[in-house]
């Protein structure tokens, strides 16, 4: 059975099928690869690259909401800081951290240090303008409007860029009250 | 252990690769879609098998390669050996995994069924199972013509999967 309580992102991602990430970082790579020669415009591979972030993230949430047992979060804020430690760490196993609040709470940074999907890679000069890690900020944005939250998640530091880490705005734009076709106690 | 993701990483890539040159990109033409996946897989089979040999001594003949695509790059990807290995002995290889991973959760997406004929609903479900499975089966055909190919022998892969959930490889050595 299930525990009562949320449970940590170490121990899902402890507990959880592994393989080998090397597996998913040249998988990961081979696609960006193919979408470059395949589609030739930079900013139409980061397109498609959160594109299918997104889709991928619509249906990550449920996998998530169903290891996880978080309960409803009460604000932005906690979602945030979820995201960062539960979901970074069950997914990818790696940790994340959420800074550079603004003042009412609805736009945040999640930092990213360590990026399995960048072990290996370099970005040649001819992909200037390339989001490498589209896919996440996608993945991110597809799971919150799962749970009635639209999104806009954009990249503000990117290692492959000369930055010092991975950091992702993330910026509450609606939050789309939820309508249950159904009651509580039926 | 090496670095480690959790398998939903690698599951979820690999679906909506499928999916976005299926059924995105190139909707009516599945050919184009196969070679773009089976290029993706080649490039992956490449890499490892580069990373894999990079302490071994060369491979003697074909089979020795065959075998190590069995077993130790097989244990690398799935955390377990191919489980049968034939050969004609003619340049012909057939790898039967007998509980082939990346086949266990493959699932059609319901909406993408919406027009199933009134005659044969099943049959044309069944006839859409056997695409999408199919289509996936382009990425690990490429990891292994990949792989080979970067221990100096060029081959077409292809996949049997009329024994579900087994999965065959056929492997066809270029002479």
């Amino acid at each position: 059975m299930a525990p009562a309580g949320p449970r940590s992102g170490d121990a899902i991602f402890a507990s959880a099928e592994r393989v080998n990430a090397e597996l998913f970082t040249l998988t990961y790579g081979a696609i960006v690869r193919q979408l470059l020669t395949d589609l030739e415009e930079v900013e139409e591979v980061n397109k498609q690259l959160d594109q299918m972030g997104y889709n991928i993230g619509i249906r990550l949430v449920d996998e998530f909401l169903a290891k996880s047992n978080v309960s409803r979060c009460i604000d932005f804020k906690e979602t945030a800081e979820v995201i960062a430690k539960v979901g970074f760490k069950m997914f990818l196993g790696v940790t994340a951290s959420v800074t550079n609040w603004d003042a009412d709470g609805t736009c945040c940074s999640i930092v990213l240090e360590d990026n399995p999907l960048v072990d290996f890679v370099e970005l040649p000069d001819t992909c200037q303008g390339l989001y490498y890690c589209n896919v996440l900020s996608g993945v991110i944005r597809g799971a919150l409007e799962m749970v009635s939250m639209k999104t806009e998640v954009t990249w503000a530091r990117d290692m492959l860029r000369g930055d010092d880490a991975f950091e992702l705005q993330v910026k509450l734009l609606k939050q789309v009250p939820e309508e249950y076709p159904y009651k509580d106690d039926e | 252990m090496g670095r480690e993701v959790s398998e939903s990483c690698v599951d979820s890539l690999l679906t909506e690769l499928v999916s976005t040159y299926s059924t995105r990109f190139y909707a009516n033409k599945p050919d184009l879609a196969a070679h773009s996946i089976e290029a993706i897989g080649y490039q992956v089979g490449l890499q490892l098998s580069e990373r894999y040999t990079m302490d071994r001594p060369r491979f003697s003949d074909h089979l020795e390669a065959i075998k190590f695509i069995c077993k130790d790059f097989w244990s690398e990807l799935f955390k377990k050996q191919i489980d049968n290995l034939k050969t004609n002995h003619r340049g012909t290889f057939v790898l039967q995994d007998s509980r082939f991973r990346w086949l266990s959760r493959v699932s059609i997406d319901p909406s993408e069924n919406g027009d199933v004929s009134e005659d044969n609903p099943a049959g044309v479900a069944e006839n859409k199972a056997s695409l999408v499975t199919k289509m996936h089966l382009n990425f690990p055909c490429g990891i292994i013509r990949g792989a080979l190919s970067n221990l100096g022998i060029p081959c077409a892969v292809s996949a049997d999967i009329s024994n579900l959930p087994a999965c065959s490889f056929v492997v066809r050595i270029k002479v």
